[in-house]
């Protein structure tokens, strides 16, 4: 059957015949097995595969999710009950599912907050960070359209809040808000299509991660030296050594959001969820979900409507330019002695920011937003360009190799 | 909805624009290759390119249009609801929430003395100037669409109980906005009053909304 002219290239022949017709095998094998990784990666660079696994899990377990659930506003609230109750197993599906979303939310958070401190999106991976940057956003858009789905009285009054948001711009906002809704207000329309739209985001974002990893594997990953790769000295292959090492990752992780699921399955959940929609009552303290809550803290910061969403959707919008932004050729912040401690007191920012998001918008939490809004924007626009300028970055080691000979395993 | 055309109108002038920077591109290469092949003069066939691609893309950016339309408000959507609303069982001081278009919809009595305090306010105190005649049909009803102007929660003040905000009129728990007793926004984050729906008074103790 084989034609003799077709090269033989691995020992088995199946492998043989798929690869002279589709070079994946060759493929996988160099993305995958060969490719090289630098040598002195910590842990925080297995945050991305481990997104990718959580990815997977929230796109199997919606699915299988979707099998029970019904999108209409008289039967969304009781087929998630009745899932929770009756189906086999439904409970598990579903605090996988909304705990997942979560866990997905830490995940990206502490790989986006790495590429930060070690400079990964600087040149030549400025592509790869908008990519993100762009997962980032879908994820968030796709995270809101899901919390609608269990029609709660968070869900309802979110999606009013939300969608809202975009009433705020001059003359076409109010069409718009409505051409969303597909009603005047958060109705069956806007759950039939949030369903629609939470089902098919979650493939889009699968897709931009295709691209986001194939990306960073044409100039390969950054690492904490924030060096290029000189030699094949520098680096490890990706299999067997980062395989074992991201694998031991997913473990960790395994047990950490299993100890979430089956002891607090609710801890990163409002109460009020489990009360249904109702158009006619707000709630006394709409809370926005916990990973969205630094944005929603710099959204009722500002006493301007149209303002306070401009600010918002600028706090996201800012990080696409971020690689311009930065001025110094200096990846790692392990060697910007002054920079390094602008970044730390920027990652307590964005926490703190998350925090007073989740409390009510009065008194200290609002001084403290303000504040917390001032750094933000600062960081990016002033601190960022003006350090990189001024700041004496330390002694670079000459290659990868050279970190271990300086007994500095960093 | 004007929405929905005008979503139409920025898709065609950025799809046109698009061809017509590619095709510009094009036109560009083409003319390049040819002073480098045999300078020969510009092609007249370019200009078939240009605008067949023109074309097309409009008649790719038409076809979207049902697409963009279809999510808009739906026909049995639009037509426009009707409420009626008996009044007699209404206590002076007392209010009423009614559903009106999916809204809610507040419907107060109000007393002696939150009409003349709606009444004397100076004008040029308040974010969206309009004195309280021009709000109500009769003074002792005040009729208001219950959704909070900027992020469309519904303001407490209905109840007894109910926390009423510092012009003890309503008060959004949301993002903190204050309405006077004529619904007028006086402090927090809310751009406009809230907004008064079309209604009459059928009879004195019957009124339709819509």
């Amino acid at each position: 059957m084989q034609n003799s002219s077709e090269p033989k290239k691995y020992k088995n022949s199946f492998l043989n015949w798929i690869e002279y017709r589709l070079p994946i095998v060759s493929y996988i094998e160099k993305e995958y097995g060969d490719y090289p990784m630098p040598k002195n990666c910590n842990y925080f660079w297995s945050f991305g595969a481990l997104a990718s696994i959580i990815l997977v899990i929230l796109i199997v377990s919606g699915i299988f999710l979707a099998m029970n659930y019904t999108p209409h506003t008289d039967m969304a609230f009781n087929s998630v009950e009745r899932i929770m109750r009756d189906v086999s197993y439904g409970w598990l599906l579903r605090y996988l599912h909304s705990n997942g979303a979560a866990f997905f939310f830490i995940v990206v958070y502490i790989h986006m907050l790495r590429s930060m401190y070690y400079g990964s999106y600087k040149y030549p991976r400025e592509l790869n960070w908008i990519l993100g940057v762009f997962i980032f956003l879908l994820m968030m858009a796709t995270s809101f359209l899901g919390y609608v789905l269990p029609w709660g009285q968070m869900s309802y009054w979110g999606a009013t809040v939300i969608t809202n948001l975009f009433s705020a711009i001059p003359l076409i906002g109010e069409g718009l808000k409505t051409w969303i809704l597909g009603d005047y207000t958060v109705g069956n329309a806007t759950l039939n299509r949030f369903f629609a739209l939470h089902y098919v985001l979650p493939f889009v974002i699968l897709g931009v991660v295709g691209l986001h990893v194939a990306a960073v594997h044409v100039h390969g990953s950054n690492n904490p030296a924030g060096i290029d790769i000189k030699s094949k000295d520098d680096t490890v292959k990706f299999f067997p050594y980062m395989l074992v090492k991201d694998t031991f990752m997913v473990c960790v992780f395994g047990v950490v959001i299993s100890a979430i699921i089956f002891f607090g399955p609710n801890l990163m959940a409002e109460v009020d969820n489990y009360i249904p929609a109702d158009p006619l009552v707000t709630p006394s303290h709409i809370v926005a979900n916990w990973y969205l809550a630094p944005f929603y803290a710099i959204l009722r910061a500002i006493p301007d409507k149209l303002g306070g969403v401009i600010l918002m959707f600028g706090a996201i919008a800012i990080l696409f330019i971020l690689p311009w932004l930065d001025s110094s050729k200096t990846r790692s912040c392990n060697y910007r002695p002054i920079y390094k401690w602008f970044m730390m007191l920027f990652f307590v920012n964005f926490f703190v920011l998350g925090y007073v998001g989740m409390m009510p918008a009065e008194g200290i939490y609002l001084l403290i937003a303000r504040i917390g809004l001032v750094y933000y924007f600062a960081f990016f626009l002033i601190i960022t360009p003006l350090i990189g300028k001024y700041e004496k970055p330390g002694h670079l080691p000459a290659s990868i190799r050279d970190v271990y000979i300086d007994g500095k395993n960093y | 909805m004007t929405i929905s055309y005008f979503i139409l109108f920025l898709s065609v002038i950025g799809i046109f624009l698009f061809c017509y920077f590619i095709a510009t591109r094009v036109w560009i290469k083409v003319d390049e290759e040819k002073k480098d092949s045999n300078n020969q003069p510009k092609n007249r066939r370019d200009f078939l390119y240009i605008s067949s691609m023109s074309i097309g893309g409009l008649g790719v950016a038409s076809f979207m249009w049902p697409f963009v339309k279809s999510m808009s408000p739906a026909e049995d959507t639009l037509a426009l609801g009707s409420t009626e609303v008996d009044l007699s069982e209404i206590g002076i001081g007392q209010s009423i929430t009614v559903k009106w278009r999916g809204k809610p919809v507040f419907i107060k009595r109000r007393t002696e003395e939150e009409i003349f305090a709606a009444q004397n306010v100076d004008l040029s105190s308040l974010r969206d100037p309009i004195s309280d005649e021009d709000r109500v049909q009769n003074p002792e009803w005040l009729v208001l669409e219950g959704v909070c102007t900027h992020l469309g929660c519904v303001p407490l003040g209905q109840k007894m109980s109910d926390t009423k905000g510092e012009f003890e009129g309503w008060f959004c728990p949301c993002h903190g906005s204050h309405y006077d007793t004529s619904g007028r926004i006086r402090k927090g984050p809310a751009p406009e009053n809230l907004a008064v729906p079309p209604y009459r008074f059928l009879s004195d103790t019957i009124i339709k909304i819509g």
